[in-house]
This record gives C-alpha cells, structure tokens and sequence, in this order.
C-alpha cells in the first residue's frame, strides 16, 4: 500500500450510471405512490422538526456555534487529524489514512481478511455507501449484512437508498413486506409465516432476522457522526440499538469516516449533540447514542481500526465558496423542506448523496465530468428553503450558483452570452441592437430556434416594440408631448 | 494483543497519509480563520423538583415507564416492577447497591458478570437492571459510562428488559451540563426512551433491537 498508482486527485463517490438529473426526475415524478409517500415523509418529518426546534430559544445561538468550530476546524484540519490519530492510537486503536474509495476499500477488506471472517455486521454509514464497500467486499468473498432497517430493506429489495436517514422512504409498508417475505430466506432466518404489514409486525421480523448475526459474527463496519481530535473518542447516533449491537459484541470494530468528521474538543459535542437530533429525526435526542475511545479491556472490541477517508474532500476543500459543503453534518433537514426532493426522490440525484446537499457535494466530489453530475446544480428553483433550516448554515443556494457558473455550458449557450456581454457592456452598443431588433421585429418568430426551443415550449418571445424605450423617452421628452 | 493486522502494520506513515495531509494544507492556506463564539445557553440550573419534573416528563414521552420515589421506597418499587414484568432471569452488574433487590425475594434469580456471561446467555436473560452516570433533564436522556452498577455495554443491550434506577443528584438541566460531568475516555451509551425505529412511513415504533422496554425509577432523596 501507501500510494501504489493512488492519487488523492478526484474523488471516486460511486457512480451509479444514472441519466441526468431532469430524466431521473421525470421518471419519479410520473410514479404516484412515490409521490405520495415521499410527501408524506417528508410533510411529517419537517413538521416533527420545527416543533423540537422552536423549543430551544438559543437555537440561533447553536447553529452560528456549530457553523464556527467546523469552519475553525477544516482551516485547521490537518492539525486535528494529527491530533486524533495520536489520541485514538494511544488508546489502543489503528489509524490508516485512505486517499480515495479503492484504497479505503483494499485497507478494509485487508482488515477483514486478516481477521479469517468471511462475513461482516455493517451498521448504516454514507461513507461505505460513497466508496462502494459492500461490493468490493463482495468481490473478496466477504458478506455485508446492513442491519440498519431501512438498509435491510434496501438491501433486501436489491434497491439504492433514496434519502439520508430514512433510506427506504421510497417504500410503504406494504412493499416492505412483499420484500421480507420474498427475500429475507436469501440471506439468513426467513420472514414469519402470515407477516402482516402491521409496522410493529415487520420491525419483530427484522428483529428476529438479525438477532443471530449480531450475536455470532466478529467483526463490525461502522461510520461515524463525529470524530474528537482531543480525545480520540467516536460518535455514533443512532435510533434502534444495531449501532450499538456492532459496536459491542464483535471483536473487530473497523470504522471508516470521512476527514471532514473531527471536531477539535470533547466540548463541542455540547453543541452538536443539540442540533444534530433536533435536524435530523426530530427529536430532542435520538435514543441512542454511543462513544468510544479506542478499545476498552473486557468491554467491546478487542481491536479497533479508524480509516481516514479523503475520496475528493480535499478537492472540495480547496474551493473557497464549495467548501463550506464539508460542514454537513448528514442530518438530512435539507431534503425534507426540499420542493425539488419532495416530487423527484432521492434517486434521481444519481449518488448516495440526495437532495440539496447532495445537490452541491456530489459534484464537487466526483466532479462535473458525466451529464448527471454537470446537471445536479441546477436541481433546485434556489427557493433557499434548506439554507433556513441547515443546522450549520450552509448557504446552500449560493454553492449552487457557483457550482453552475463552474458546469460545463453547450456553445450555443456559451456564443450567447458571450453576445449578450458584449452588447451590455456599452450604451451605445445596446441602443444600436434595440433600433436592430425593432426594425426587423416582424423576422422574430414566436419560437426560439435549435438549442432555445425547449425555453419557447412554456413561453413565447417577448414582442419587440416598434421603437425602444429610450429612443422613444427623447423624442417625446418622457411622454410629455 | 497481536500486532495490527492489516496492509499498515508496521507502517506509521503512509503515503496516502502525507499526501492527503499535504492537500489540506495546500488547500487552505489562504483561508481565513473565524473565532468560534459560544453564545448558546451552559452552566444552566435547576431546583431538583423541577430537574426531577422536567426528567420523568420527558422519559414518559418517549414512552418508558417512570416512576418517581423516595430511597425507602426503592426496593419494594423494583420487585413490584421485576413481578409485573415476569422476570425470572435478572442480569445484575457488579456494584449494584445490594438494597436495590432487597425485596426481590427468591423468584429472581441473579445473573452476575463474573466471569464474563456470553452474548447467548445475555440474550436468554429476561432482564437487566442497572444505574448511571448522568442523566438530562431537557432532552430525557439516561447516559451509562460502564461504571459501577451498570456492567460493560453488552449487559444493557442484549437483554429486552431494562430497569435503570438514576438518583435525583444525577441529573442535570441540559447537555452541556451532562458533557460536562462526563469522562470521554470512558466507552458511553445515552439512552433516550426504548429502541425505535421510524423506517416505516415515518411511523415511530418502539423496540427492534435494543430493549424493547424501558422502565426507569427516580430516587428522590
């Protein structure tokens, strides 16, 4: 290892072969159930958040705080990352340092191979879902089983998750159950026979579907919500004790955790701890959340492996306006009060990383190279909903504008504006193409040719007076004739 | 222990680790550096029939069961809890205050920790019962930290029963207060309410794999 042909140049978040994000959508938009429970969701979950949130009176307070230790910590990141490696080292943990999804992936299956296990817990993480883990594992020979709910069910249904927290939003209740009773067989203790789609009936099956596992197998994958580079600790929110099942029984715990991560002290869980479960399910604390500081003798993991994961954070970094994308703390408040989300789901964004806020990180990790990636800035009206409720106050709306400034533009757009900023550049350049444009306005058509038609499909062309505005100001001294 | 496994044994310093150090720094050199200001609410207090108020308020909406009793009661509160429940198999952490189960009586019998009970055995226990470090008045929560009376993490977990017992002096107002009293080098649970899950059309449903059920008793005094 250690920079054999890597380059932590471009990140490679996985990239799922989807057609541009208006395609994607229009797809979604056509399906009515999805619809319907995406807005459902997403209605229930902003309302939940708006209520835990209006109880805090120092909310504002909070989210200017968290704001400014992520801002303080990435301009200090290598700093912190120093830190920490040194604190989880002494506490018993290894660190390793992944430049990009292959060498993160080639470190872990190292890892699990070296252990003799064939077969692996994994508890929810986007950071193995970015870099693709689950089936470079699978390539080794080696069994995730994702045994967050809503990943079970994704990964049942053979599907892609669609939303941050709630990965299955996509699913009501009675296709979860078609999925169980189906599939649960494949991989390990199949549904109970007569599994109605009662919600509590299908939360026992998948209770009673893991149980086993979390008992028996040996080795863990986690992420991780933050990182404390004083103490070496890690934290992991969490609502249905699975994160807890991985991080306790096995004996190898391996986590892989963006570097964006860290937080520089103990303390600023204080703040994060407050706007994290608030943003996310709605909550005023999740039920339950676990830290731990390399390995404890006779409590939890015997061995204990941090993976450093860069794939593209650096290149993000480096943009001054995109880089405030790295303050996301994945809560997914963005999505929920998203207009675009709510009628285009999750997968048309094309990456694990839906919505607004997928909506400026995917691009900036993976680049505008492919169509989808190029087109995802301009998946918003910029109504700035998700800037309002960003519990680190990304300014989400601007990221956009930017990040399409930097999109690749199609020449005829590119010869248009050129145009038009040379025309606008002078008076007198502008007054001469007005009297043009009136002389000829009966050549204008009513739809604008080639590349500018779909622009015509919703909109006629603005009529063209017989004389422009100032032309017409001097000659009638401003209408006093 | 044996050596790390793995491609970086022996290996402090990667390339990947240099170069991905490197980037940073090159990327942010011309950043500005913002102060970080604390504007939000800390050190708050609380007179302790409010915090106990305001804490079995909260417990409840999460839907646990709370009780709230003055030390005397303590004994005869749990055994009432363990006969209603039907537990037979009680795990019990090292340290736990023997007064605790005074009144348990014969029915239950103990399951110690010593020497370490397998995950099996943890999962055929009906129940287990313990104390905590902290606990946090706004937000409801229960923070265990491995200490005495409460075991390594497994013994809370495994079991689909949990009795936690918190002393009125253990909970404070808010978060920042419960960071504060916390030690990070110690392996840390918060428990807000039973396992949930939301994953179905966002309805809450309490219990997949933690304990499903959680009763928790307020010492007042």
């Amino acid at each position: 290892m250690g920079g054999s042909g890597t380059s932590p140049a471009r990140g490679r978040v996985v990239d799922l072969g989807m057609p541009e994000f208006p395609r994607g959508a229009a797809r979604a938009v056509a399906d009515s159930q999805l619809r319907f429970n995406l807005r459902k969701a997403t209605h229930t979950i902003r309302g939940k958040r708006a209520n835990v949130v209006a109880e805090l009176p120092d909310w504002l307070e909070l989210r200017a705080a968290g704001k400014a230790i992520k801002d303080h910590t990435l301009r200090n990141l290598d700093r912190y990352l120093i830190r920490l490696e040194r604190a989880v080292t002494e506490a018993g943990g290894h660190v390793h340092w992944a430049a990009d999804a292959a060498e993160a992936n080639r470190i872990v299956t190292d890892l699990v191979k070296a252990t003799g296990e064939t077969s692996v817990v994994k508890v929810k993480s986007m950071a193995t879902q970015e870099i693709g883990l689950n089936e470079a594992l699978a390539e080794a020979g080696i069994t995730a089983y994702e045994t967050d709910l809503a990943e079970l069910i994704v990964q049942l249904g053979d599907d892609r998750p669609s939303h941050i927290l709630v990965p299955a939003i996509h699913r009501n209740r009675a296709e979860i159950r078609e999925i169980f009773l189906d599939h649960m067989g494949e991989w390990g203790r199949p549904a109970p026979e007569g599994l109605t789609d009662e919600p509590r009936a299908l939360a026992e099956a998948a209770r009673l579907h893991l149980r086993e596992r979390f008992l028996s197998t040996k080795v863990a994958i986690s992420g991780a919500n933050f990182m404390v580079a004083e103490t070496g600790t890690l934290v992991v929110l969490e609502s249905e004790g699975n994160g807890r099942m991985c991080l306790t029984l096995p004996e190898t715990l391996i986590s892989v955790v963006g570097i964006e991560k860290v937080v520089p002290t103990w303390r600023d869980l204080e703040v994060f701890l407050q706007l994290l479960p608030r943003s996310s399910t709605g909550e005023r604390m999740n039920p339950y959340t676990s830290t731990w500081t390399g390995v404890t003798p006779g409590d939890g993991p015997r061995e204990f492996h941090l993976v450093l994961l860069d794939n593209g954070r650096t290149d993000v970094l480096a943009d001054e306006v995109g880089r405030q994308a790295l303050r996301c703390i994945r809560c997914s408040a963005c999505l929920n009060v998203c207009p675009v989300y709510e009628r285009a789901g999750g997968h048309a964004y094309g990456s694990v990383y839906p919505g607004p806020i997928g909506a400026i990180l995917t691009p900036q990790l993976r680049g505008m190279a492919s169509p989808l990636d190029a087109s995802l800035p301009y998946a918003s009206s910029l109504c700035g909903a998700c800037y309002d409720v960003c519990p680190v106050a990304i300014d989400i709306p601007t990221v956009l504008v930017h990040l399409r400034a930097r999109a690749p533009h199609p020449p005829a757009e590119r010869t248009l504006l050129r145009a038009a900023s040379w025309v606008l550049a002078r008076a007198s350049r502008l007054a001469g193409v007005q009297r043009l444009a009136s002389r000829l306005r009966r050549l204008i058509p009513r739809r604008a040719p080639g590349p500018l038609a779909a622009w015509t499909d919703t909109r006629d062309v603005p009529p063209v007076p017989k004389e422009p505005f100032r032309d017409w100001w001097d000659r009638t001294e401003g209408g006093a004739e | 222990m044996t050596p790390p496994a793995g491609p970086s044994a022996g290996l402090p310093a990667t390339g990947s680790r240099e170069r991905i150090l490197a980037r940073i720094r090159a990327a942010v050199a011309a950043a500005p550096e913002p102060p970080v200001r604390r504007a939000y609410r800390t050190g708050a207090r609380m007179p302790r029939e409010t915090l106990i108020e305001l804490f079995a308020e909260r417990v409840r909406d999460y839907r646990a069961i709370v009780h709230t009793v003055p030390g005397a009661e303590v004994p005869g509160t749990v055994a009432a809890a363990l006969a209603r429940r039907g537990v037979r198999r009680l795990v019990v952490p090292a340290h736990l205050p023997e007064a605790w189960l005074e009144r348990t009586g014969g029915s239950v019998e103990r399951l110690a920790d010593d020497p370490p009970l397998p995950a099996a055995e943890l999962d055929r226990a009906d129940g287990v019962i313990s104390g905590c470090a902290v606990a946090i008045a706004e937000t409801g929560t229960i923070v265990l930290d491995a200490g005495p009376g409460q075991g390594r993490r497994a013994l809370t977990l495994v079991p689909d029963y949990h009795l936690c017992l918190v002393r009125a002096e253990q909970i404070v107002p808010r978060v920042p207060e419960a960071i504060a009293r916390l030690d990070p080098r110690r392996p840390l649970t918060w428990i807000s309410g039973p396992s949930a899950t939301s994953d179905i059309e966002l309805n809450r449903i309490e219990g997949v794999h933690g304990p499903r059920t959680l009763e928790v008793v307020i010492i007042t005094d």
